[in-house]
């Protein structure tokens, strides 16, 4: 296989294996738990725990995507420590979208589909440049090329997590 | 805003742009040639939508800290002008593009960029239409709107800087600044940004004002 069809079914997988596994984190919770929550602790601490969990998750599905992954259909990577450290900060910024999203979704109408639609679009820019980023760790390339992207992916995540924690209080309330 | 002098001003622009814009001398460039002019009417839908938007962000922060439903009217209003510049922000893009690049969409990254960007807002709007509750439907999509905003930023301003890209600026291909040089340009690029902008400003506000008038109906009824 061409490693840049390799590639890009790669990081299909892992977008819907994330919208479908991650994206559960506020829409599995009943009425009454919610409530429950709301009671005994901020906000704040409620997305901390959310999101810790969540990257968690979502590094997990990733890397175990990974390995399944690279053991059936070959492994092209040839600069490992990056590819996985993009995997690593990809999961970060996703698992960031995809709570504050489902969240959002909870509160809405509870449907999967909106949640996907609400959340693609956004999960693009992230996806974008950690294609690039793996197509270059593929190909081996030297570090310091990748140094540029990397710190755009994590700035992004940064932006990501940061408004996330602004915003949350505003939903949770409701 | 009910002032009538910049509504005036934005029209007399306008107008200034489109006889300017297609009469006027513009400077000869090699593959461009008289494309150029596309600039006049291109450029300023991107403008004017990031504008919007901005403000947009703006109201719906102040929605989410005051609660006052008038300022949540502001930011959807203002949204759905910017996807009507948007839109056109594409087409007269894909016009320009059929004739220097050969054809309408060729999956440059700029393009893709404005494509995704208007996903975005439509899956505002989506959400929108998704909540019954009034008070829950402008909470709820105010958080989405600001934290769209957010990652559309990186978006449109980050990311295609990464890539090499046809589009003017990009990629060692002459940019902006190149052609603003040109005092020719200049002259009608400016006012077009003002004019194009203003009356987007006035789309939204008459469609505010509507709403309003509406909202109003409804309550008497």
């Amino acid at each position: 296989m061409q490693t840049i069809t390799w590639n890009a079914l790669f990081w299909i997988i892992i977008v819907f294996a994330n919208i479908n596994g991650v994206a559960k984190s506020f829409l599995q919770e009943g009425e009454g738990r919610m409530l429950y929550y709301y009671t005994i602790c901020k906000p704040q601490v409620i997305l901390s725990g959310k999101l810790l969990f969540n990257v968690v998750l979502s590094t997990l599905i990733a890397s175990v995507g990974f390995m399944v992954y690279a053991f059936i259909l070959g492994n092209p990577v040839s600069n490992h420590s990056y590819f996985l450290l993009t995997i690593l900060l990809v999961s970060i910024g996703f698992a960031g979208i995809l709570t504050l999203v489902s969240g959002i979704v909870s509160k809405a109408n509870n449907s999967t589909a909106l949640l996907a639609i609400l959340s693609f679009p956004i999960l693009l820019p992230i996806l974008l440049v950690a294609i690039r980023l793996s197509k270059n760790a593929i190909d081996g390339i030297d570090a310091t090329l990748m140094n540029e992207k990397l710190f755009t992916l994590i700035s992004v995540d940064a932006i990501v997590i940061a408004t996330a924690y602004l915003l949350f209080p505003f939903i949770w309330r409701s | 805003m009910r002032k009538s002098w910049w509504k005036i001003l934005g029209v007399s622009l306008v107008f200034y742009t489109i006889i300017g814009g297609l009469l006027m001398e513009a400077p000869r460039l090699a593959i461009l040639n008289e494309t150029i002019r596309a600039m006049h009417f291109h450029v300023p839908m991107w403008f004017g939508m990031i504008i919007m938007l901005t403000a947009s962000v703006y109201f719906s922060i102040r929605y989410l800290r005051t609660g006052n439903l008038k300022y949540d009217t502001y930011a959807i209003e203002l949204v759905n002008t910017s996807i009507l510049f948007g839109l056109l922000g594409l087409a007269t893009g894909m016009i320009w593009a059929q004739f220097t690049w050969g054809a309408a969409w060729s999956g440059d990254p700029k393009q893709n960029g404005s494509a995704i960007g208007l996903l975005i807002y439509f899956a505002y709007i989506l959400l929108r239409n998704s909540i019954a509750d009034t008070q829950q439907k402008a909470k709820i999509s105010s958080v989405y709107n600001i934290f769209a905003y957010a990652t559309l930023i990186p978006l449109l301003f980050i990311l295609p800087r990464l890539t090499d890209s046809l589009h003017p600026g990009n990629g060692g291909n002459p940019g902006f600044n190149a052609y603003e040089l040109d005092g020719r340009l200049r002259m009608i690029f400016y006012p077009a940004v003002i004019g194009w902008t203003l009356l987007g400003v006035w789309l939204t506000e008459l469609r505010i004002r509507l709403n309003f008038i509406k909202s109003q109906i409804d309550e008497q009824d």
